[in-house]
C-alpha cells in the first residue's frame, strides 16, 4: 500500500492522510494508491500539509506499517525517548520501530 | 565575554523582525515553502523528522550564566525540556513549532543570542578551544580572534553564498582540542621570533571525503590574519565547485588544485586583499580583546584539596584539568551519564550549570566539541561544592575522554539525513563498559558514532569510530580505528563488513580486549593502534 505524509505546517508534527484530512497518527492512514500526488499538490496548496511525499508501507493487524524505518521512526517519534513519543505508555513500542 | 555593541543589537533585532514577517507570510500562504526553505534555514530553522529543528549559535562555544539560562528557558518553554548540544559547539531544540520561532529569536536576542548562520552555505560559527583563557599551554587567548572572525563573516556579503558550508576553528596551544584540522580553515596561534601569528591549515574536514588540512602557511603576522584568511575564502569562492554538492567543499578544491597550488593562488590574492585595508587597527583589536580579560583571580588562592571522599576524587583525577592560574582548575561537567543520550540536558540541568558559573566560574561557561560544558575558571577550594551540586543533578559522571564519553549525533532518532540510529549505540556501549574502574584502564579511548556519512558524529576522528548505514532498508554499522581530531590529527580506516546493533557493540569490545592484551606500559589505545596497525584488530574482530 501506498501513504501520504507530511508536516503540519504551523507546529511541524508528523502527519498522515486519512481520506478526509490529516492526522497524527500512522494508523489512522490510508492507501491512496496513485493518487498521493495529486492529494499531496492540494493539500499543500491549500497549507494542510508541508512537504508532503507518498511512501510504501504494508498492512498489518495494528494498522498499516511504513515499510521504511525512517518513516516508522517518524510515526512513532525517537526510540530514545518513549516519554516523547505517541506511545509514552507502551515500554514495548520500540520494537514496531526496528 | 563580548558584549554587543549598538550595531551588534541593531542587526540581530532586525533580523528578528524580518524573520517574524517572514513566518507570518508562510503561515498566511504568501509565500511557498521552496521560497520560504532558504530564509528559515538561515535564521538555523531546519525541518526534522518529527518536528521543526532549531540549532542556536554559542560563539565559540562561550557562553555566559544568563545566556545559559535562556537556553534553558527556551528548552522548557518552547521545547519539551531539553536540548542538544552539538559538536559544533552549538545547541539544538528538536520540537519547535514554526509558529513560536520568532518569539524564540526573539528571546535569544535579549541576552545576546541568534541564530544566524548556523545553516546554509555562509561561515557558520566560528569554533575554537574550550579550554581558551584557562589553559597553560596557549600562547594567546584565542578568543578574541575568535570574535574578529566571528564580526568579520557575520552577513559578510561576499562570503554568503559560498559553494557550500564553512567552518573555521582558532586555537592557540599545541595540543589541539577543537579538532582544528578538521576544519575548512584552521588557525593556530603561535608566537614566531617574539611575534603573534597564525599557522593556517585549509581543507579538513569529515564528511563523505574526510581530510586532513595540509599546511598552507607556517606564519602570517597577526596584523594580515584576517587579509590571509579573506584571501583564502577569496580562491574557494572563485574555483570552489557549485556544479556538485558532493565535490563543493574546499577540500575538493585542495585536493584537485594541490596545496602548492591554492597556496600560490591564496598569496597572489593576499597581495590585493591586504591593499583593501580590512585588518583592524590595534585600538579596534584592542577594545575586542579587553572583553576577554583575565577575571579577578584571586591572589594566593590555595591550592589544596580534600581528596577524601573516594568518588570526589575519582571525578576530580577524571573530569577536572590544570588552570593557568594557581589556585585554580578547568571543570569538566559530563553530559554523558550512564543510559543518558550524548549532549542532551535537560531544562533544570541547564539552569543549575548556570548558576554554577555565576557563583563558581566568574560567571562563563563554554561548550565542548565533544557534547560537553566546561566551567573554565574555578577555585579549586570550590571544587567539592561543585561536584555535589553536579552530583545531585545527574553531571557528576567522571568519564572524560574515556570510553563512554561518546560522540554521537542525533541519528535516525531525529535527524533526516541519517541512515541508521546513534543514541541507542552509544547507549549500549556505555552500559556494556559501564564499570568505571575497567574504563579507566582502558584510559582515553575517544569512540565517535555519525548515522550518516555526512559525519555530524566526527566517526572519521574517532579513536574508535562508528558508521551507522542503511543497507538494504536496515541498520548496519561499520567500525572503523585510529582516527584522531587532535593536534595528531589522522583519519580511521574501516575494518571490514559492518554489524547490526548488537555486534557493534560486541565488536568494539573485542577491539578494547585486544588493545589491552597487546598494550605497553603507558600506551593509550590510540598508540597500541599506530605501533601495532590494524590487522590484530581485523583478526579479533572478524576472526
Amino acid at each position: 500500500m501506498k501513504l501520504l505524509t507530511g508536516n503540519d505546517l504551523p507546529t511541524g508534527d508528523v502527519t498522515w492522510w486519512t481520506g478526509q484530512g490529516w492526522s497524527r497518527h500512522v494508523q489512522e492512514a490510508v492507501d491512496v494508491g496513485d493518487q498521493g500526488e495529486a492529494i499531496a499538490h492540494a493539500e499543500e496548496g491549500a497549507r494542510r500539509v508541508n512537504a508532503p511525499y507518498v511512501i510504501d508501507a504494508t498492512l498489518t493487524e495494528e494498522g498499516p506499517r511504513p515499510a521504511h524505518i525512517k518513516d516508522r521512526v517518524r510515526a512513532l517519534g525517537p526510540t530514545v525517548r518513549l516519554d516523547l513519543t505517541l506511545k509514552p505508555a507502551d515500554p514495548a513500542a520500540g520494537s514496531w520501530v526496528i | 565575554m563580548y558584549k554587543y555593541d549598538q550595531y551588534d543589537q541593531a542587526i540581530v533585532d532586525a533580523r528578528v523582525a524580518e524573520f517574524r514577517d517572514q513566518v507570518t507570510r508562510r503561515l498566511a500562504g504568501k509565500i511557498t515553502e521552496d521560497q520560504f526553505k532558504p530564509l528559515r534555514l538561515m535564521n538555523g530553522l531546519y525541518l526534522q523528522l518529527h518536528a521543526y529543528m532549531l540549532r542556536v549559535a554559542v560563539p565559540y562555544g562561550t557562553l555566559d550564566g544568563r545566556q545559559m539560562r535562556m537556553l534553558g528557558h527556551i528548552a522548557r518553554k518552547y521545547d519539551r525540556g531539553y536540548g542538544h548540544f552539538t559538536t559544533r559547539q552549538n545547541i539544538q531544540y528538536n520540537w519547535i513549532k514554526l509558529s513560536d520561532a520568532p518569539d524564540i529569536l526573539a528571546d535569544l536576542a535579549t541576552v545576546e543570542m541568534h541564530a544566524i548562520q548556523t545553516s546554509g552555505n555562509c561561515i557558520r560559527n566560528i569554533s575554537s578551544d574550550q579550554y581558551a583563557g584557562a589553559a597553560a599551554d596557549e600562547v594567546a587567548d584565542p578568543r578574541p580572534w575568535a570574535e574578529l572572525l566571528r564580526q568579520w563573516s557575520s552577513f559578510h556579503p561576499e562570503f554568503s553564498y559560498l559553494p557550500r558550508k564553512f567552518k573555521i576553528a582558532v586555537i592557540a596551544a599545541d595540543e589541539d582540542r577543537a579538532a582544528m584540522r578538521l576544519h575548512d580553515i584552521g588557525i593556530q596561534l603561535v608566537e614566531r621570533d617574539g611575534k603573534l601569528g597564525g599557522k593556517i591549515f585549509v581543507g579538513g574536514g569529515m564528511g563523505r571525503t574526510p581530510m586532513v588540512a595540509p599546511e598552507i602557511k607556517d606564519f602570517i603576522g597577526a596584523e594580515d590574519l584576517l587579509s590571509y584568511v579573506e584571501a583564502c575564502l577569496r580562491v574557494y569562492n572563485r574555483y570552489g565547485r557549485r556544479d556538485n554538492i558532493y565535490k563543493a567543499r574546499i577540500k575538493i578544491l585542495l585536493h584537485e588544485l594541490g596545496a602548492d597550488e591554492y597556496r600560490r593562488q591564496v598569496e597572489e590574492e593576499f597581495v590585493l586583499v591586504k591593499a583593501l585595508g580590512i585588518d583592524p587597527p590595534q585600538a579596534e583589536f584592542d577594545r575586542i580583546a579587553a572583553y576577554f580579560a583575565p577575571p579577578a583571580f584571586e591572589a594566593g588562592a590555595s591550592d589544596a584539596i580534600d581528596r577524601s571522599d573516594p568518588d570526589f576524587a575519582v571525578w576530580l583525577d577524571q573530569n577536572v584539568k590544570a588552570h593557568k592560574q594557581p589556585g585554580y582548575a578547568i571543570v569538566n561537567i559530563s553530559l554523558k551519564p550512564a543510559g543518558g543520550i550524548p549532549g542532551d540536558a535537560s531544562a533544570e540541568q541547564i539552569d543549575l550549570m548556570a548558576d554554577l558559573a555565576e557563583r563558581y566560574s566568574f560567571d562563563e561557561l563554554r561548550v565542548t566539541h565533544a557534547q560537553n560544558i566546561v566551567l573554565p575558571h574555578v577555585r579549586k577550594a570550590d571544587l567539592h561544592m561543585i561536584w555535589q551540586a553536579l552530583h545531585e543533578a545527574g553531571l557528576a559522571e567522571a568519564n572524560l575522554d574515556l570510553i563512554t564519553d561518546i560522540i554521537a549525533c542525533p541519528g535516525l532518532d531525529y535527524c533526516s539525513l541519517a541512515n541508521a540510529r546513534s543514541i541507542p549505540v552509544a547507549q549500549k556501549i556505555a552500559d556494556r563498559f559501564a564499570d568505571p574502574v575497567r574504563q579507566r584502564d582502558l584510559g582515553e579511548l575517544k569512540l565517535k558514532i555519525s548515522g550518516c556519512i555526512n559525519a555530524c558524529g566526527h566517526h572519521h576522528a574517532g579513536h574508535i569510530g562508528i558508521l551507522g548505514v542503511d543497507k538494504k532498508g536496515t541498520e548496519n554499522y561499520q567500525l572503523l580505528l585510529g582516527g584522531s581530531g587532535a593536534e595528531d590529527a589522522s583519519l580511521g580506516k574501516i575494518t571490514g563488513p559492518g554489524f547490526d546493533e548488537d555486534g557493534i557493540v560486541d565488536a568494539v569490545e573485542r577491539v578494547t580486549d585486544r588493545y589491552v592484551a597487546l598494550r605497553e606500559e603507558g600506551e593509550r589505545f590510540l598508540d597500541t593502534y599506530r605501533r601495532v596497525g590494524i590487522d590484530p584488530f581485523k583478526e579479533a574482530i572478524y576472526g
